[in-house]
């Protein structure tokens, strides 16, 4: 038979896809549906919180820091409980990244503040002595991507039935930057929120005059993982 | 120069070969980079936000695997597929189009990808970065490759295809399939009708995602820098000793049973994740397994030797190769080792993962490509080699490099892996994080230097292949090696 399929490349191919292909089949497709289903009272990232997600790629934070609590003694004690399934069903992508070159932050809104988050971006080694992390000065200046953000919610809310309420998001259809304008006024509330407990003049002045920093974003994000 | 009756049509895989040394230089750069940044942090602020470890980090991973060794491999396709197929693209305009038109898409998409990585345009999964609308191109180059090389098969004189032809098919087939499957995405401007349009979300959420990323990211190493490599090697080893293949019941049971063990093979990256038990188990347990074709085709290389090994003393081809099997042998136990589940636990998130993937892609990709390379540039420029000299030197410098490299990741990641579950006598962590970080510092400056002796070897290469293709001595024959095989 390979002495065969080997004069016909044809099926060769044919028969070589059936024997990659259905590992994939196997192992991936029967728990498909209950991998998928959110915790109890897990509730869909704000479209601020969105935008800092985007950040977080953007910088790609992820291949550093993992977002994955094993269950062992040593991982609970030093980050907390460990991560369930869930937990990630409002991931698009996943971002359990697979190195710990600095600590894992699935938990890190547990036990780091917005001012301990605004001070270690702009100076990592001041806050940790010892530090290898890069300085982050430019998220104080560059403004996050609010609309793409804002897209992104409406993509999930449409496509995978997220449930966000009218309250997180406004969705108009005919005018879809009327829903956007409308959903700001929501966001930039819970910008404020973070700047108050923050420091940087520009930061205060730039949410003030009704932008977002992309460090807001960011925090935000960083504060919703617990 | 031609000695057989058809003559071939190279001119696509020397495009491939300049593309392949350019890559290598500026990935192994970039690579070099990332591990000094790790030792001296302050080399992340240089260029502002696009000199961090975090934006480099894609372009390196990217610009190896799809740019360095895809440009190798397709060097060689192009190189290969001919005289095994004994058709030559003369012959076939449309075939000769076709493959150029994949060069050049090929390189139009590097660009493209080095650009939207810099600037931080990412769907952020590991070897899938690219944004959609850059995938339907990596999906057009990849038509293209597979009319081309269907094509020469439909017109192919000798009937039976070759070893090496198989792994080529299997690289086509796996990544096709898993590149599509990984980047089902849903662009979000279409939806919403507003914001960036390149942005996307993916079609799975959370652990469905993972599942599906690393059923990709495994198979994606398995495929390129595992296939297409295996595919150079059955062809440049036996070519360049004279010596035919030790067995090939060998070969056909190591790929039969690789191509099946492989892909259940991803799992092994989500041990103790929040995916199931039972695929967890699966992933480690194929992994096992999968020793057994992996040796088979190394101990299928090295038996091709067989009463030929003063080779290796008088041609630096042959110890280039012979040291990528043995790199490949030695990989393929470690990958199974880290594996086991309990020494997962251990070394996974830490550097010595980052050691066992660089021993496999130094030490068998790179050395095999460049042998490929090598034995090819005399064929493709109608000149000798400018330098075995300078070869024979290279394969030294380089591989004190690799070993520099895997010993130091190994001490780091095992250090790290240990700190963290270290407790003192009441049972409390013994360390913070950041000490486990501290104490790497002197591994991550070794692990540089030995990225730097790598680097250097590789622009030896670069000059080598350079001085071949320009100003070496023109030969009147190709060169033909030992004991002489048809083909």
């Amino acid at each position: 038979m390979f002495h065969w399929m080997e004069k016909n490349p044809f099926f060769f191919t044919v028969f070589l896809f059936v024997v990659i292909a259905y590992a994939g089949l196997v192992e991936i497709l029967p728990n498909f549906a209950d991998q998928s289903r959110p915790v109890v009272g897990k509730t869909p990232y704000t479209v601020l919180q969105l935008a800092g997600k985007e950040v977080y790629v953007k910088e790609n934070c992820m291949s550093c820091h993992s977002q994955m609590v094993r269950p062992f003694k040593n991982e609970t004690d030093r980050y907390g409980m460990y991560s369930l399934s869930g937990e990630y069903a409002y991931d698009r992508p996943f971002l359990w990244g697979s190195k710990r070159t600095g600590p894992d932050l699935h938990r890190v809104g547990n036990y780091r503040s917005t001012d301990w988050h605004e001070n270690h971006m702009k100076e990592p080694a001041t806050i940790v002595p010892g530090s290898i992390m890069p300085k982050y000065p430019w998220l104080f200046t560059n403004n996050a991507d609010l609309e793409t953000a804002y897209a992104e919610a409406v993509t999930v809310k449409k496509v995978f039935s997220t449930p966000y309420t009218e309250a997180m998001l406004t969705i108009n259809d005919e005018n879809p930057q009327a829903g956007f304008d409308a959903t700001k006024m929501t966001i930039l509330d819970e910008a404020k929120l973070i700047a108050a407990d923050m420091k940087d003049p520009g930061v205060k002045a730039a949410v003030a005059a009704g932008n977002v920093p992309e460090i807001v974003a960011l925090i935000a994000y960083l504060n919703s993982l617990k | 120069m031609q000695q057989s009756s058809v003559a071939y049509d190279y001119s696509v895989s020397k495009y491939f070969t300049v593309t392949a040394v350019i890559f290598g230089i500026v990935g192994m750069l970039i690579g070099v980079i990332l591990a000094l940044q790790l030792a001296f942090p302050g080399l992340n602020n240089l260029l502002g936000e696009y000199g961090t470890f975090g934006r480099l980090r894609p372009l390196h991973t990217n610009g190896i695997i799809y740019g360095f060794t895809l440009s190798g491999i397709w060097a060689g396709w192009y190189y290969i597929s001919q005289r095994v197929l004994k058709v030559s693209l003369n012959e076939h305009p449309f075939l000769a189009f076709m493959a150029k038109l994949h060069f050049w898409l090929y390189a139009l998409l590097m660009v493209l990808a080095v650009v939207t990585l810099w600037v931080g345009m990412s769907q952020s999964k590991e070897y899938v970065q690219l944004v959609w609308p850059i995938d339907l191109l990596v999906v057009v180059v990849w038509v293209v490759w597979g009319i081309s090389m269907f094509g020469i098969m439909g017109v192919r004189r000798e009937k039976t295809i070759y070893i090496s032809i198989w792994y080529f098919i299997s690289l086509y087939l796996a990544i096709a399939m898993l590149y599509i499957f990984n980047n089902l995405q849903v662009p979000t401007s279409l939806i919403a009708g507003i914001g960036d349009w390149t942005h996307s979300v993916s079609l799975y959420s959370g652990t469905n995602d993972a599942m599906v990323q690393w059923w990709f990211g495994h198979n994606a190493v398995a495929f390129v820098l595992t296939a297409g490599v295996i595919a150079l090697i059955y062809y440049f080893l036996p070519k360049e000793s004279g010596q035919p293949v030790f067995s090939y019941k060998l070969s056909l049971y190591s790929f039969w049973s690789m191509m099946f063990v492989y892909l259940w093979a991803g799992g092994h990256h989500l041990i103790y994740s929040t995916v199931p038990d039972w695929m967890q188990t699966f992933g480690s347990v194929f992994s096992v397994i999968l020793i057994l074709p992996s040796w088979g085709t190394a101990i299928n290389m090295l038996l091709t030797m067989k009463g030929q090994w003063h080779q290796i003393a008088e041609n630096p081809l042959i110890k280039f190769m012979i040291m990528a099997s043995t790199f490949y042998m030695f990989s393929t136990l470690e990958g199974p080792i880290q594996a086991i589940k309990s020494v997962n636990a251990l070394a996974h998130f830490t550097d010595w993962i980052v050691g066992h993937v660089h021993d496999g892609v130094l030490g068998w990709v790179g050395f095999m490509i460049m042998a490929a390379l090598y034995h090819m540039a005399p064929r493709l420029s109608g000149r000798e080699i400018y330098s075995r000299k300078l070869m024979d030197m290279q394969f030294w410098i380089q591989t004190v490099g690799i070993v520099l490299y895997f010993t130091s990741m190994w001490i780091a990641g095992i250090t790290q892996g240990l700190m963290w579950r270290a407790t003192d006598q009441f049972g409390n962590l013994a360390y913070s994080f950041i000490d486990t970080v501290v104490a790497l510092h002197p591994y991550y400056a070794i692990r540089g230097v030995g990225g730097v002796l790598y680097l250097v070897g590789f622009l030896m290469f670069s000059y080598n292949i350079y001085k071949t293709f320009t100003s070496s001595k023109k030969l009147d024959k190709e060169p033909v090696n030992a004991t002489p095989m048809a083909a």
